[in-house]
């Protein structure tokens, strides 16, 4: 079953290197004018569908061929995330993209809530695209402990069997979505910046990025159910809030006794500035050209102003000038807001990895030839200490109008 | 007692770029690396092994041949042993079955103390590896750790971080950990282990030597399939001023206003 193999016809084969540089392994190349299959081959077949000559083939693997979704699935669940006693900003943004997905999809939207004292999101979701709102409260689940929200959630989608099931790729959607797609032993797609509904086959077409954003992938799940997937949060829009009709529905689930001991113990809140960087509406950040941790003032200064949150770059981090909460990029954290104001910043490829996806990016750099430059929608040319303070002045004396 | 450490090898992807006229993958000179975040994950293994004085170093990896290279890197950090998990059959694992593998690998291995992965692999980024892996061995999972607070022989206290702080989470042990860079920072090779390294040859696993259920590996046990990849679309650069800084504050309040900002 698994001995599938990919094979060159080579009659066929003019040894153009289409194949080659659509492989995402690297494991096709043309070696004296024939394509060549290497052994981290994984069979994925895009090279197939690329092929303009019908040289390339995929074999063997007829379990594949023969597999089937199970049936009786059918909607769209959205996991409703609440964070401190709030309700997170993504969920909504999800309700919307479910939304224009039931539409395609001609099924209807559920929301989940789990928690403690949570049914009072419900009428929220409903106003912003939910049909029905399953609640599962718990005195036990007052914190986030990823067992036993998997195992709630889990059990909420054999019952109710959603097709698709969509959370915010946030830090607890993102430990969460994994654990209940094990246990359901079913696809999990991150991150996703795009989603369709396939003519014909009505499966989920997610589209996410990958290797640092320098490419996107498009991703789908077919034999099993449900297709799950996370969002980054901020790339889809809330949809106006309505009043509509919408059913509110308790799920029941005792008995957890899982054989390990886990609990959360503590939770420190980061108090003053907003670290929840992937939520912020704006974002100003600093680079190695703050210069200084005591330097790093002006860039809360203006923050405040804007009501911002504050990012900065991993040279800032590693320096010790902020702590790594605050860190934009591949290592760090990837954010999507209105507004990106880097400070002092280069703009390296793995720092964009992190901020490209910004609605609107500023900079302010001294190097006019800093690649910042080259994905900033305005690019400011000046010295971030001479700038800054104007710029504050700037905002008041609008304001002030 | 194991400590053991999954770690991946990726390319860097700082040079993985698409062609955009033809829509395809550039791979020339693309180098392969010990995933980022694995560093941090082997660092840390190595602590716990020195502070607690006693536990063994695995590390472990599942990919093709040459990904014995990562595992050398490992070993000239100072990690005990290497294993290789590598066949055919393994081949074309999304996270579901690349952490099932894992999980009937460490099974294998036998006693396990802690199990660390990175936070998230940069090829695909997806960090799901960690938690599905928790879950296939039924042991609790605690993502983005950025210190271990306590630990002893069967009880773990750590930091995690979430989107508004910390949380101190305390879990019994075996449990997997997935770790972040705030944690701790990468030593360099030793000379002694470079030596080691230089002789290492990994144990190598393969689908008749790890029990496992074919229907949950490779290719056929991953139920996301890739079905097309892309460029994205390219980010050209604005309007780009120079001048005075009242000038250039201007500019920006300008924009701000324009865009609703203030
Ligand atoms: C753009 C993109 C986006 C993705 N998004 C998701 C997602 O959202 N959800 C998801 O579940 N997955 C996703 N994946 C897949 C996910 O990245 C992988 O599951 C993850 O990276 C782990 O795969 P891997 O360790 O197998 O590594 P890979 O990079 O796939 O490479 C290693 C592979 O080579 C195989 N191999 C080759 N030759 C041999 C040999 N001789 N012996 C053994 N093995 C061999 C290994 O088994 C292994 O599967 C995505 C993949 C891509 C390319
Ligand atoms: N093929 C693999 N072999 C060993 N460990 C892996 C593999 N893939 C992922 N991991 C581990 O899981 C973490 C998260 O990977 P990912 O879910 O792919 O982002 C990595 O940092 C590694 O610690």
């Amino acid at each position: 079953m698994a001995d599938q193999k990919l094979i060159v016809i080579v009659e066929n084969c003019t040894g153009c290197g289409i194949c080659e540089g659509v492989c995402p392994y690297g494991a096709i190349e043309v070696v004296d004018g024939i394509a060549v299959v290497y052994e981290n081959c994984t069979f994925c077949g895009i090279c197939v569908e690329s092929c303009s000559f019908e040289a390339l083939e995929l074999v063997g693997g007829e379990g594949a061929e023969k597999k089937e979704a199970p049936t009786g699935y059918s909607g769209i669940m959205v996991y409703g995330e609440v964070l401190n006693g709030k309700l997170s900003r993504v969920s909504l943004e999800i309700l919307g993209v479910a939304r224009r997905l039931a539409e395609k999809r001609k099924c209807d939207v559920t929301a989940l809530l789990i928690g403690n004292d949570v049914k009072r999101f419900a009428p929220d979701l409903i106003r912003y695209g939910a049909d029905r709102v399953i609640v599962a409260e718990r005195n036990d689940l007052d914190r986030f402990v990823d067992e036993r929200y998997a195992d709630i959630f889990s059990k909420v989608v054999e019952q109710y069997r959603p097709e698709i099931v969509i959370g915010g790729a946030t830090a607890v959607g993102r430990a969460l979505f994994p654990r209940v797609a094990a246990i359901l032993k079913t696809g999990l797609t991150a991150d996703c910046t795009d989603f369709d509904i396939e003519e014909g086959t009505g499966l989920l077409l997610q589209t996410r990025p990958a290797f640092g954003g320098n490419i996107m992938a498009t991703i789908k799940t077919e034999y099993t159910r449900p297709q799950m997937a996370t969002v980054r949060p901020r790339v889809f829009k809330p949809l106006p809030p309505e009043n509509r009709e919408g059913e509110i529905i308790e799920f029941h689930c005792d008995g957890y006794s899982p054989s390990f001991y886990k609990a959360v113990i503590d939770v420190l809140v980061t108090e003053g500035e907003n670290v929840n960087l992937e939520d912020a509406d704006i974002i100003v950040s600093g680079g190695r050209g703050v210069g200084s941790k005591e330097n790093f003032k002006i860039i809360f200064d203006l923050a405040k102003e804007l009501n911002a949150a504050v990012g900065a770059s991993r040279a800032a981090v590693d320096a010790g000038w902020i702590p790594y909460p605050h860190q934009v990029g591949q290592t760090g954290k990837t954010v999507s807001p209105k507004v990106y104001i880097a400070c002092g910043i280069s703009g390296a490829i793995q720092h964009q990895a992190g901020m490209k996806s910004s609605d609107f990016i500023i900079a302010i750099n001294k190097d006019p030839d800093a690649p910042i430059f080259d994905i900033a929608d305005l690019g400011i040319v000046g010295d971030l200490f001479e700038v800054i303070p104007e710029l504050i002045k700037e905002i008041r004396k609008r304001r002030g109008n | 007692m194991n400590i053991v450490v999954c770690i991946k090898q990726v390319p860097d992807t700082q040079d993985v770029k698409m062609d955009p006229e033809r829509g395809t993958l550039i791979r020339e000179g693309v180098k392969s690396i010990v995933n980022p975040f694995d560093l941090y994950a082997i660092e840390e293994g190595l602590r716990i092994k020195e502070r607690m004085g006693k536990g063994r170093v695995v590390v472990m990896t599942m990919g093709p041949p040459q990904a014995e290279d990562a595992l050398r890197e490992a070993i000239a950090m100072g990690a005990d042993h290497g294993i290789l998990i590598s066949d055919r059959a393994f081949a074309g694992a999304d996270t579901l079955a690349t952490s099932y593998t894992l999980a009937k690998s460490i099974e294998k291995l036998g006693s396990p103390w802690i199990i660390i992965c990175g936070k998230q692999a940069m090829d695909g980024d997806t960090a799901q590896v960690g938690p599905e892996l928790a879950t296939w061995l039924n042991f609790p999972q605690i993502t983005y750790v950025s210190k271990i607070i306590d630990m002893g022989d069967d009880r773990i206290k750590v930091e995690r971080l979430t989107d508004y702080g910390y949380d101190i989470v305390e879990s019994s042990l075996p449990c997997v950990i997935t770790v972040n860079k705030e944690i701790n920072e990468p030593r360099l090779p030793s000379l002694r282990g470079m030596m080691k390294a230089k002789k290492f040859k990994a144990e190598v696993w393969d689908s008749s030597s790890v029990e496992v259920d074919r229907r949950y590996i490779g290719l056929d046990g991953s139920p996301t399939r890739v079905v097309s990849i892309f460029a994205p679309p390219v980010k050209k650069g604005g309007e780009k001023y120079h001048g005075e800084p009242d000038e250039l504050a201007r500019h920006i309040a300008r924009k701000l206003e324009e865009i609703k900002i203030i």
